[in-house]
């Protein structure tokens, strides 16, 4: 853990060579080693201007202070705290709205960094909002690093004797980030400057391939979303092979670049992956939100009178405030003038309740697999749903049709009994399932809850609508109902209970572009861990 | 940064620039919609495109670019109504800014200092004649959205309060970037924008590596860089206002009408709005070229970037609507 402490700082001193680098995202708890990294930060940077996600608009970009202005009589002008050379810090980037996102990115796209987000998320659903971090070169996670790594020495880095001179840094830089299924053109863009910086650092005004093999660690290390084929060990080449070993020797050691990165990448890199998928649908966590007067995250106060609605004093007097000269003026009399055109009401934005339906194939086929598996599942979501305050309704389909055995409801015990009772065997009417689960949703819709169908199936779909046992029919139905229900923007999770992933279940998925999670073997914790990371925020 | 990277030196993306120069060329096709992943260029595309754009003239000091000394609004307060040239506005419209800052409200310094009823005005005044920029555009207050369509319809800004009545013509071209991924844009505004792009990484190592070496020398080696590009933009810009002028002589062939029809009925999309952008676009087009008639080639060209967002979703199209225009095209026009 040393290493990562030292590549941190390794990171603040390329960004203090060149702030085009932008700044990096920094995932820490708080703690005496978060603060020893951002004294290193402030040393190696200069002083640094603290946000938070709740900061207004006049506070980032300055206006008309209101209270030295009245104080005064005179307009009194504040200064935002984003300005062109301030170096910022942004504690719990995890929490910033998109909104004040798009201050920050814009502050960036203008004026560079270096920025750094201070990303506390607890877990992989919580981070810090891509449109930033991907402005950011670094990715600096101290989560596993104790204070007695801060003061140990480094291991000995490989790639220090590697000073052959690059000709053509920018083609292999590229070639790399392909190499690690990176998309975004920043990462080698960033990759190119850092490895200028870090030969800068070491006095050389030419790039080495140590240079690019500590550039792309700390660039695309982070960013990588494969893990690449391992190189063919050198053994291997023959004898013939010379005179191209030697072409390639002015650009050679990708492999070395490319084992340094592999070094760098996270252990669960492929949780993160699915967690990223997964989130990039519209398998979106709690309910949608909604707008309303009275609970919730408060919004900018809005102009209008709604009955009802509660009034926001401060912005109230500050929409009146400008008018009293002239109110004063206008009227003669000396007292606080507040018309009804001034008035703001307050706006909030809570987050809908959201209704969990679990339709569970209880058919003979699937009965036999994993039935008990995909009950543990269940009851683990629902201890999860339980914390959350959600709804569960549960569906179960077998023989010949489909059957409500929980309405909606926010009783945990009664669906464990339900869930307990459900017995299993007969055919699978998968179309019957989903229909019950669409009704279902729809419902709940109408009163306001955003419901989300969770689908426990092992796809062999052999009953169709009219109870016939057709599978090809059945199979058909299944379709048709799951476009349905994605045409009602509903949003969906297809489990594959099955022994072995089923390709007819996955594009099924598909049409109800919903996320996929064959479990073949898996057990009741894993699946209930996968269908949470598919259902975060 | 002194200067933006210049709209010449974007590698790629030609459908993304096409649609911005096609819109310089004739603003009232409306404004261009561009969608797509993370560090596609899209902003360095609309940072460039203020850049790349010819000057206007308009008078000097006049909050809302008017052309004429006759259409500077009384409540701008100008002595003198001499005309300059200025660059074409592009105005930032960033996300969570009040109503306020958007259309304008009472100046606050003439209010408190002097008790004066003053207009300060807001973006869309400074955007009149230029563009409105709105990044992460699927991600904007919906009050924020239901004003710029009102005044996107009706080419005015009317601002109304206790004996401050401002009325100020408010026409520009909307141009907006977002990830889908992020959300999705309502319908009504997907409307109002004339042409649709969507944008991806280049996929091909060798234009990866170009985007790079260009970003490098950019950054590097600014003065010879932008030395080269410039001259680049000033040849667009040189175009563009060539094909200005091309414009006004361009024929519609009535075979034309009937090929935008037909295609707009063959895709069923929604309204007139699809067969009038894209015979703009087509008409755009075709003066960029330099051609003297309308022809099919020019039609087929611009049609996914005029219909792409005007069709019904269709929950079993995996290929996306793109495909879908280009397969109605080949059945239509042949």
């Amino acid at each position: 853990m040393a290493d990562v402490w030292h590549n941190g700082l390794l990171a603040l001193r390329l960004l203090a060579q060149n702030h085009a680098l932008g700044g990096l995202v920094l995932r820490a708890r708080a703690g005496p080693v978060r603060e020893a990294f951002l004294q290193a930060a402030e040393e190696r940077l200069g002083p640094i201007t603290k946000l938070h996600p709740a900061m207004t608009d006049e506070t980032l970009l300055g206006g008309i202070d209101l209270a030295a202005t009245l104080a005064s009589g005179e307009v009194v002008l504040k200064q935002g705290l984003l300005q062109a050379n301030s170096r910022i810090l942004l504690a719990m980037a995890e929490r910033a709205s998109p909104a004040f996102t798009a201050r920050l990115t814009r502050h960036l796209d203008q004026y560079g960094g270096p920025m750094i987000l201070c990303d506390e998320g607890a877990t992989l659903e919580e981070f810090a909002p891509d449109a930033l971090s991907d402005r950011l070169a670094f990715h600096v996670d101290l989560t596993d690093v104790s204070l007695s790594d801060i003061s140990r020495r480094p291991a000995g880095h490989a790639d220090k004797n590697n000073t052959d001179q690059i000709v053509d840094p920018s083609t292999q830089i590229v070639e790399i980030a392909q190499h690690f299924g990176i998309d975004s053109l920043r990462a080698p863009s960033f990759a190119l400057v850092a490895a200028k910086a870090h030969a800068a650092l070491s006095g050389r005004d030419t790039v080495v391939s140590g240079d690019i093999g500590a550039a792309c660690a700390l660039v695309y290390a982070h960013r990588a979303t494969l893990i690449p084929d391992s190189p063919p060990p050198p053994s291997q080449k023959s004898e013939s092979d010379i005179g191209q070993t030697q072409q390639s020797q002015d650009r050679l050691p990708d492999d070395l670049v490319l084992e340094a990165v592999k070094a760098m990448l996270p252990d669960d890199l492929l949780d993160r992956v699915a967690a990223a998928k997964a989130r990039g649908g519209k398998g979106s966590g709690s309910g949608a939100l909604q707008r309303g007067n009275r609970r919730g995250r408060p919004l900018p106060a809005r102009a209008g009178r709604r009955d009802n609605a509660r009034i926001d004093l401060m912005a109230t007097l500050r929409t009146a405030v400008p008018w009293q000269t002239i109110r004063r003026r206008d009227t003669g009399t000396d007292r606080l003038h507040v018309r009804a055109s001034d008035i703001r009401n307050r706006q909030f934005a809570a987050k809908t309740d959201r209704l969990l339906i679990f339709a569970v194939d209880a058919s003979g086929s699937a009965a036999l697999a994993r039935l008990a598996e995909a009950k543990g599942a269940v009851e683990l979501l629902l201890a999860q749903a339980y914390s959350r305050r959600d709804h569960v309704a549960l569906i179960s389909f077998r023989g010949d049709a489909a059957q409500t055995l929980l309405p909606p409801t926010r009783s945990i015990v009664q669906t464990k009994r339900r869930l307990a009772g459900l017995p299993g065997g007969g055919g699978t009417p998968l179309a019957a399932g989903l229909d019950a689960a669409l009704l279902q949703a729809l419902t709940a819709r109408r009163k306001g809850i955003t419901p989300t169908i969770c689908l426990l199936t092992d796809g062999r779909a052999n009953i169709a609508r009219d109870g016939t046992a057709n599978r090809q029919q059945a199979a058909a139905d299944a379709t048709q109902s799951a476009a349905q229900i994605r045409a009602a923007g509903i949003e969906a999770l297809v489990i594959d209970t099955g022994h072995r992933p089923a390709e007819a279940l996955r594009t099924l998925a598909q049409t109800l572009s919903a996320p996929y999670l064959p479990l073949p073997r898996a057990n009741a914790e894993r699946l209930s861990r996968a269908v949470q990371t598919a259902l975060a925020d | 940064m002194t200067h933006p990277f210049p709209f010449s030196a974007i590698v790629g993306q030609e459908e993304m620039k096409q649609a911005m120069i096609l819109t310089a060329i004739d603003a009232s096709i409306g404004g261009v919609l561009v969608f797509g992943d993370r560090g596609t260029g899209k902003s360095t595309a609309v940072r460039a495109l203020a850049a790349l754009l010819p000057p206007i003239r308009a008078v000097k000091g006049c909050p809302v670019n008017s052309a004429k000394a006759g259409e500077v609004p009384e409540w701008a307060n100008l002595e003198s109504k001499r005309t300059h040239e200025r660059p074409t506005p592009v105005v930032d419209l960033p996300l969570g800014a009040t109503e306020d800052r958007v259309t304008g409200a009472l100046d606050i310094e003439k209010a408190l200092a002097r008790g004066e009823k003053a207009f300060e005005p807001g973006l869309l005044a400074r955007a009149n004649r230029g563009y409105l920029y709105i990044d992460e555009v699927n991600l904007l207050e919906d009050h924020i959205v239901d004003l710029l369509l009102d005044v996107a319809q009706s080419g005015e800004n009317l601002v109304e309060r206790e004996g401050l009545s401002i009325r100020h013509p408010a026409r520009f071209v909307l141009i907006g970037s977002g990830n889908p991924e992020e959300g999705e844009l309502r319908p009504q505004l997907l409307d109002r924008f004339g042409l649709s792009v969507e944008v991806s990484s280049p996929q091909d190592i060798e234009t990866r590596i170009a985007v790079i070496k260009r970003r490098d020398a950019y950054e590097n080696d600014n003065t010879a860089f932008m030395l080269r590009w410039q001259a680049e933009d000033a040849a667009i810009r040189d175009r563009i206002l060539t094909a200005r002028k091309a414009l006004r002589k361009l024929k519609t062939p009535d075979q034309t009408l009937r090929d935008v029809a037909e295609v707009c009925l063959a895709l069923g999309s929604d309204g007139l709005r699809g067969e009038l952008t894209l015979l703009k676009a087509a008409r755009a087009h075709a003066a960029w070229r330099n051609d003297t008639a309308i022809t099919r080639s020019h039609v087929r060209t611009v049609a996914p970037l005029a219909l792409r967002h005007r069709l019904r979703r269709d929950p079993l199209d995996e290929a996306g609507t793109g495909a879908r225009v280009g397969r109605i095209l080949e059945d239509v026009l042949g």
